[in-house]
């Protein structure tokens, strides 16, 4: 199909409905108040629903609700709206059930402002909820992404029966690029999707046999059976780590005097100034980690050769992503950093710069 | 001889964790008979609040959500709202309803949401050991009000029918209490009329069940009926608040 | 004819059926169940007349009428 021109919250809520999204819960913030705007219109063209809670912490419930009846379901919000879901995701993630999530991500700490920032790398990599779980968190760089993630985060999140988060930020959701859509879903194949965790979700009972009591609940008030369902979830998430790593490699090459790492909208600053500084005779190459969990740990240290002089990591925080890398790398060789923070996006200009200083 | 009173089909064979004379075993039994002789068993599940009755998911003989402290009216949406099919109810007590999810259940009550919800109210938070609950009366020594409840301080106890009976929305909204065989067979009714509009998706049904808590009371079972009808039901009346299906 | 019963297991000695009867025809047994508590029973099944007084007020679900 044609490409369309689309601003990235609109697009991921289109290619959500796609991906067969029949119930969204959301409340709005800025900057994602379209997505959940665009979801008031066209969910009920589906026969959709679409709820506007009355608060962030009350739609992941209400996510908790529907993925618990087996039934594709989503939310999204901003950075004050997320740390709102923590509690509702450590609970989801407890009860092994599937949900996406949006994160379009702007400056914090607290109220913070509505500009674009990736201060919520922590949050949503290392917890951000309490106890052993794991989110599966995909970082869209650009609107196309952003809305292809809509249908991988559905699958992900069906086939491990775990939350997925998209973490995008201000800057993808506000602007506009051509998306081209994936066909929409029939609905003969929603309705077998919906009926693909009947043996575990909520759903009508029969006597006799038959007869479930599934229970959707993340309690276990004796430690031993506790203990054995804490490592199910870690069988869990060690095969998510073994097999669904993504990961981009620009102008990555064995004599790269530098490796950047940046994921989302600050790696396509990083690719300007590298395109600037190869075009000008350096040799410098981007990983960019399109899982942020899991991490591509290994596929950033064996990009490690002789050649290089050290990895540098460029983010929209105080260093995050940063820690990261640092256990990648693992010593080998230094570690270099350089951020911004208050939703200020740095310029090619900026990286080129602190590139060129290491060089 | 014929059977003429014995455990419901919708109860597991489990023994109730709760306290000796602790009226939610009471209040499961009505559910669960209504349940029973409505026929839903099949078509019926509920959401477990935080607190005493946490495991009522294994009390029922049916699908069950457990939900976060005070979120049990949104995850009942959330499942209502993918599976409209389904008859859909909360069970939660006073530190869940009236503390905690005080804007869940204000606003799934204002949705007119068609599911049930039974309110146990003890005027304590039973399972973390007898603090203060919004219920708790003036005067009332609690581990977290040891002086008793200054309402100067912190307020008088909210009376939640009356609070959900100024929204437009609810459709059925009854205060009933547990504590004499009289008041139970009123009780039945109540829960019984509630989950019938359920059925009939008439929209948003409310019960609040006077209960007591011997154990955090410091009373034994009999004495804390005594107590709970002189001290909470002069403040918590036992009234029809709404019936649309009456007008 | 009329008879109650209770499962021992399932009784926790509350007394609310002791209380409710108004026979008077149910009290605590000297035997104790698995869990310790002294469970109630019927102590004159000629006097039951199957009222469910003591059923209604069972917060355990113990109670079994027949009639």
């Amino acid at each position: 199909m044609a490409k369309i021109l689309m601003k990235g919250n609109e697009a991921v809520a289109e290619a959500a409905i796609r991906a067969g999204c029949r119930l969204y819960f959301a409340y709005p913030i800025t900057p994602q108040s379209e997505l959940i705007e665009y979801m008031a219109r066209m969910l009920p063209k589906v026969d959709g629903c679409f709820l506007q809670a009355e608060s962030e912490v009350a739609a992941i419930n209400m996510v908790y609700g529907a993925a618990g009846a087996g039934k594709r379901t989503m939310t999204s919000s901003s950075s004050p709206g997320i740390s709102l879901k923590m509690e509702g995701i450590s609970y989801i993630a407890g009860a092994n059930l599937p949900a996406v999530i949006i994160n379009v991500q702007r400056g914090g700490p607290g109220l913070g402002d509505i500009q674009p920032a990736q201060g919520d790398y922590f949050q949503a990599t290392k917890g951000g909820g309490h106890g052993d779980y794991r989110l599966i968190v995909l970082a869209p760089s650009s609107v196309q992404e952003f809305a292809d993630m809509a249908s991988l985060s559905f699958d992900l999140a069906d086939k491990y029966r775990n939350p997925v988060m998209i973490l995008s930020d201000g800057m993808l959701g506000q602007m506009m690029e051509p998306v081209e859509f994936k066909e929409p879903l029939t609905d003969a194949k929603i309705e077998e999707l919906g009926k693909q965790h009947d043996s575990w979700c909520i759903n009508p009972n029969v006597d006799g046999p038959g007869h479930h009591h599934n229970e959707i609940n993340s309690l276990e008030i004796d430690p031993n059976v506790l203990e054995q369902h804490v490592y199910e979830l870690d069988r869990k998430y060690k095969l998510i780590e073994k097999n669904e790593i993504l990961f981009e490699e620009y102008k990555v090459n064995d004599d790269n005097e530098i490796l950047c790492v940046a994921f989302g909208t600050a790696s396509r600053v990083v690719k300007s100034a590298i395109d600037e500084l190869n075009d000008e005779g350096h040799n410098i190459g981007l990983i960019r980690p399109i899982t942020v969990w899991p991490y591509p740990y290994e596929q950033i240290a064996k990009r490690i050769t002789a050649k290089t002089k050290l990895v540098h990591v460029f983010e929209l925080n105080l260093g995050q992503m940063l820690e990261d890398v640092k256990i990648a790398v693992n010593g080998k060789v230094p570690v270099e950093f350089y951020g911004k923070v208050g939703g200020i996006v740095f310029t090619p200009a900026e990286v080129k710069a602190k590139l060129l200083e290491k060089l | 001889m014929e059977v003429i009173a014995t455990r419901p089909k919708s109860l597991t064979d489990l023994q109730f964790t709760y306290c000796p004379g602790c009226l939610h075993g009471v209040a499961h039994r009505l559910v669960a008979e209504c349940i029973d002789e409505l026929g839903i068993q099949n078509t019926v599940t509920g959401v477990a609040p935080v607190g005493c009755s946490v495991f009522a998911y294994k009390f029922f003989d049916f699908d069950m959500a457990q939900a976060a402290h005070g979120r049990a009216p949104a995850v009942a949406t959330g499942i209502l709202r993918a599976r409209p099919e389904m008859q859909v109810f909360t069970y939660q007590g006073d530190g869940d309803l009236a503390a905690i999810g005080t804007a869940e259940i204000i606003h799934a009550a204002n949705r007119g949401e068609n599911m049930t919800v039974f309110f146990v109210n003890n005027a304590i938070y039973g399972m973390t050991g007898g603090q203060m609950a919004p219920t708790s009366l003036p005067g009332m020594k609690t581990t977290t009000s040891p002086y008793g409840r200054d309402t100067n301080d912190i307020g008088h106890p909210i009376q939640v029918c009356e609070l959900l009976n100024t929204l437009i929305s609810p459709y059925f909204i009854e205060r009933v209490s547990l504590l004499t065989p009289g008041d139970i067979v009123k009780a039945k009714k109540a829960v019984k009329k509630a989950l019938t509009y359920n059925k009939e998706r008439r929209g948003f049904t409310f019960v609040e069940l006077i209960s007591t808590c011997p154990t955090n009371w410091g009373m034994d079972p009999v004495e804390s009926l005594t107590w709970a009808k002189e001290n909470m039901i002069p403040f918590f009346v036992p009234q029809m608040f709404r019936d649309k299906g009456a007008e | 004819m009329a008879k109650m019963t209770v499962n021992p297991e399932y009784c926790k000695g509350c007394g609310l059926c002791i209380n409710a009867c108004p026979k008077k025809i149910i009290a605590f047994s000297e035997n104790i169940n698995d869990k310790g508590y002294h469970y109630a029973e019927c102590i004159d099944q000629e006097k039951c007349i199957a009222c469910k007084m003591c059923y209604l007020t069972c917060p355990d679900v113990a109670i079994t009428v027949e009639k």
